[in-house]
């Protein structure tokens, strides 16, 4: 397979947008990079910015691996990502609405009634609930990759609790320490207004009649995943960061325990599943979150972000549907694309799949993080017929879809640069009207040679992302 | 500020302050096993430090005698006892990582560093490298952690929390140790002579060598010793001085519910102030701290139900 190299084209030659960055990266002398690797390991140490596996030794923080050599994108490419996304994540929303209302899609026959109603993400509770500006997905985490010159795919639209918005910042951050001589040469767009931008979303998609809106960030608590990002947005937002246990509602108000007494809450930008958030309305054994809430939000006393219920649009059995959902809503052709899907459930996809399973890839339709998938073309024989039987026992479990030729980019990795493989996660922001991100986002890089994996779970690592402006 | 944010930072401080607390007290038994004498005395000033931290049952499940050696292993890095030092530090890691947010990062990475590298030793470790020397650097972390709480910290209300804990906290220790010290050392009321050595470790358990002097010019005799510990305004580990803190610092986060904590401090307070030696001598002095540690626990469960943990009908 070719690949397309973020850095050099087909003949070698350093593309325009790399230019800067590699007469660089030549002139500079390889013990002050090195010297420089290590002290960006050691200042992520120190913070502990760090995340937890699940599966391994239970309270064990790992480091997410960081590398210097940044992933730039020209800004005639990143405007046209930024429409493609607008237009998505617009759609995107529009179908959540419709869904819980009038359901005007189904009745257009667009997308299968029952792969929506019969969907688990699909929350039969959130029928007819009214939300500030129509928005479900006030944030969302749109993972995108590279296959050729301007040919992007959206892998994923990750519309429920996405995280590494904290990576994006920090990587910016270290880089500037590192380096500041790069960014005097480059016109970096600057991407350290995202917890400004993101207070002000969340703000703004307050309960009716409250004017100065108190926000707070819900986390699962000090042993999640992601437990780190929830403190440092907390902390840059300056607000709050509770747990279930620090709310409590009366009178379908949601209300947090303070030293001061009892204090109303606004917005809650949750970082924690719709099934745990409220042991009254959905998993009763769930200690996480707080009794009652659901009928707090749906009298419209509190704003949850995001809404409950988001999971029913970025199901992989419902993603699909997205570029159809963009003709029906906005009357417009999908600027980004889709990955071409086979949905398992039906016997003909099956078949091809179940054929050519050494050729794609195949994930579950519940699955997240990189977990319980199958890349084809770098699995053994027994992975594969492994895959062969779960495919067999529960088709509708999964989808599959050709391996995408994901671009490369040169990486530092033990035998010195190599290119690796990586995604694009922006993180796209709604609030009425108005859909805005920062400047590119959160690059991952599958730091095993050959791997398309670039889970964090999975030994990914990250980049900072630069988009030049003009 | 949310209650349960409170709760951690007061349980770090008093965590970090307890570790603190029981490092000086075990350097001093320490020290003391070392200064010539009957090896029945010696061990029953180990075994002081095991009744003082209520933790007799405990104890005799793990060792059949009381030693220096087993105590030590017992108190300084035993996972299992939740109050050894190993312990403390660990839970005042745990609670400073629940808040870190609210911390700032001079603040956590101090406990974060002084955590992580007491787990990397094991108890022979630091026996071997000299156990005094592990003491030494327990006290300068805590107190490490007090200057970067103290030199970076805003002065709002975690701060305050973060106060009490330590104070709280000490007032405490500073009652135990003196508790059970003087019955130690002065088992009847009529001995004769006392101990320099003995009364001069107890003093330095409590950093009070120095003071004495300086406050006294004199000779120690234990009713002068006691009378500095409980009443000397000055003296930062006197119980007097913690408990004109506490007060202050629960006047600063007053809320609708605390003021019957805050009179209970305020009355606690007072009496440490006008009150003299003589009295409680008079009366007892175990009498007189078994008392005053009984009114730190109920000061702490009312900073509890009126702060950390409140109920929630008052909605």
């Amino acid at each position: 397979m070719n690949f397309y190299n973020e850095m050099y084209d087909a003949n070698g030659g350093v593309r325009a947008h790399y230019k800067g960055y590699e007469d660089w990266l030549k002139a500079t002398p390889p013990e002050r990079i090195e010297r420089k690797r290590a002290e960006a390991d050691l200042a992520f140490h120190r913070v502990g910015i760090t995340f937890a596996v699940y599966g391994e030794e239970a309270g064990k923080e790992r480091l997410i691996p960081f590398d210097i050599i940044p992933r730039v994108i020209p800004s005639a490419e990143w405007k046209s990502l930024r429409s493609g996304l607008r237009q998505r994540v617009k759609a995107l929303n529009m179908f959540l609405h419709d869904v819980y209302h009038d359901q005007e899609i189904l009745k257009a026959g667009k997308i299968p009634a029952e792969q929506v109603l019969n969907n688990a993400q699909f929350r039969p509770e959130m029928m007819g609930v009214d939300l500030p500006g129509n928005i479900y997905a006030h944030i969302a985490g749109v993972d995108i990759v590279r296959a050729g010159e301007g040919e992007f795919y959206v892998l994923e639209d990750n519309l429920r609790v996405p995280s590494g918005v904290s990576y994006m910042l920090e990587d910016r951050k270290m880089m500037m320490r590192l380096f500041p001589e790069l960014f005097a040469k480059h016109k970096v767009a600057p991407v350290q207004h995202y917890p400004d931008m993101l207070l002000e979303k969340l703000r703004a998609v307050a309960p009716k009649g409250v004017s100065n809106p108190t926000v707070v960030v819900l986390t699962p608590g000090a042993y999640n995943s992601a437990y780190f990002e929830h403190t440092f947005l907390a902390q840059q937002m300056g607000v709050e960061l509770v747990e279930g246990r620090d709310l409590f509602v009366k009178d379908e108000v949601v209300y947090m325990r303070t030293t001061q007494g009892p204090r109303r809450v606004d917005v809650i930008y949750r970082r924690l599943d719709d099934d745990y958030m409220d042991p009254l309305a959905f998993r009763a054994d769930s200690s996480l979150g707080v009794p009652g809430i659901l009928k707090a939000y749906q009298a419209g006393n509190v704003t949850l972000s995001n809404a409950i219920g988001t999971g029913v649009a970025d199901d992989k059995s419902i993603y699909p549907y997205v570029p159809d959902m963009i003709r029906f809503y906005l009357g417009e052709e999908p600027t980004l694309n889709n990955v071409p899907t086979y949905m398992c459930r039906k016997p003909d996809d099956l078949k091809y799949v179940l054929d050519n399973l050494a050729k794609l890839v195949v994930k579950e339709v519940h699955g997240a993080g990189g977990y319980g998938m199958l890349v084809g073309p770098a699995s053994t024989r027994e992975q594969i017929e492994h895959f062969r039987q779960l495919l067999i026992a529960k088709p509708d479990g999964y989808i599959a879809q050709p391996t995408l030729a994901l671009s490369n980019c040169p990486t530092f990795v033990e035998e010195g640069i190599a290119p690796r493989h990586l995604d694009l996660r922006p993180f796209v922001l709604s609030s009425g009207d108005c859909v805005d991100m920062v400047p590119g986002g959160l690059t991952r890089v599958a730091l095993t040679k050959g791997s398309l994996v670039v889970n964090s779970s999975q030994g990914g690592g990250t980049k900072d992302t630069w988009v030049l402006e003009d | 500020m949310l209650s349960r944010t409170a709760d951690h930072l007061f349980w770090m401080s008093r965590y970090i302050e307890r570790a603190e607390n029981l490092a000086r007290l075990l350097d001093v038994t320490w020290q003391m096993s070392m200064v010539p004498q009957a090896l029945d005395t010696i061990n029953q000033s180990w075994a002081a430090i095991i009744a003082l931290n209520s933790l007799e049952e405990a104890y005799a499940k793990k060792y059949s005698t009381v030693n220096g050696e087993n105590v030590l292993k017992f108190m300084v890095s035993d996972p299992d006892n939740f109050a050894s030092i190993h312990s403390c530090l660990r839970m005042a890691r745990e609670n400073a990582h629940a808040v870190r947010g609210t911390l700032t990062t001079e603040m956590w990475e101090t406990l974060n560093a002084t955590w992580l590298e007491t787990r990397e030793k094991t108890f022979d470790q630091l026996f071997n490298a000299g156990i005094g020397d592990y003491f030494e650097w327990v006290k300068m972390r805590s107190s490490l952690s007090r200057g970067t709480t103290l030199g970076t910290l805003l002065q709002d209300e975690a701060y305050h929390f973060i106060r009490l804990g330590t104070l709280l906290e000490r007032a405490d220790n500073t009652a135990r140790i003196l508790d059970v010290k003087y019955h130690v050392l002065r088992p009847h009321d009529d001995e004769g002579a006392t101990d320099f050595y003995e009364w001069g470790a107890l003093l330095r358990s409590v950093s009070a060598f120095e003071v004495y002097r300086k406050v006294y010019r004199d000779v120690i005799t234990p009713e002068r010793v006691a009378e500095l510990l409980i009443f000397n305004k000055d003296m930062p580990r006197s119980l007097q001085f913690c408990l004109n803190s506490v007060s202050k610092n629960l006047d600063l986060i007053a809320n609708s519910n605390s003021g019957e904590t805050q009179r209970q401090a305020g009355m606690l307070n007072s009496q440490l102030r006008y009150g003299r030696i003589e009295d409680i001598l008079e009366h007892g002095l175990h009498a007189w701290l078994s008392d005053f540690m009984d009114r730190i626990y109920l000061l702490g469960n009312g900073i509890s139900k009126d702060f950390l943990v409140p109920m929630e009908e008052a909605a």
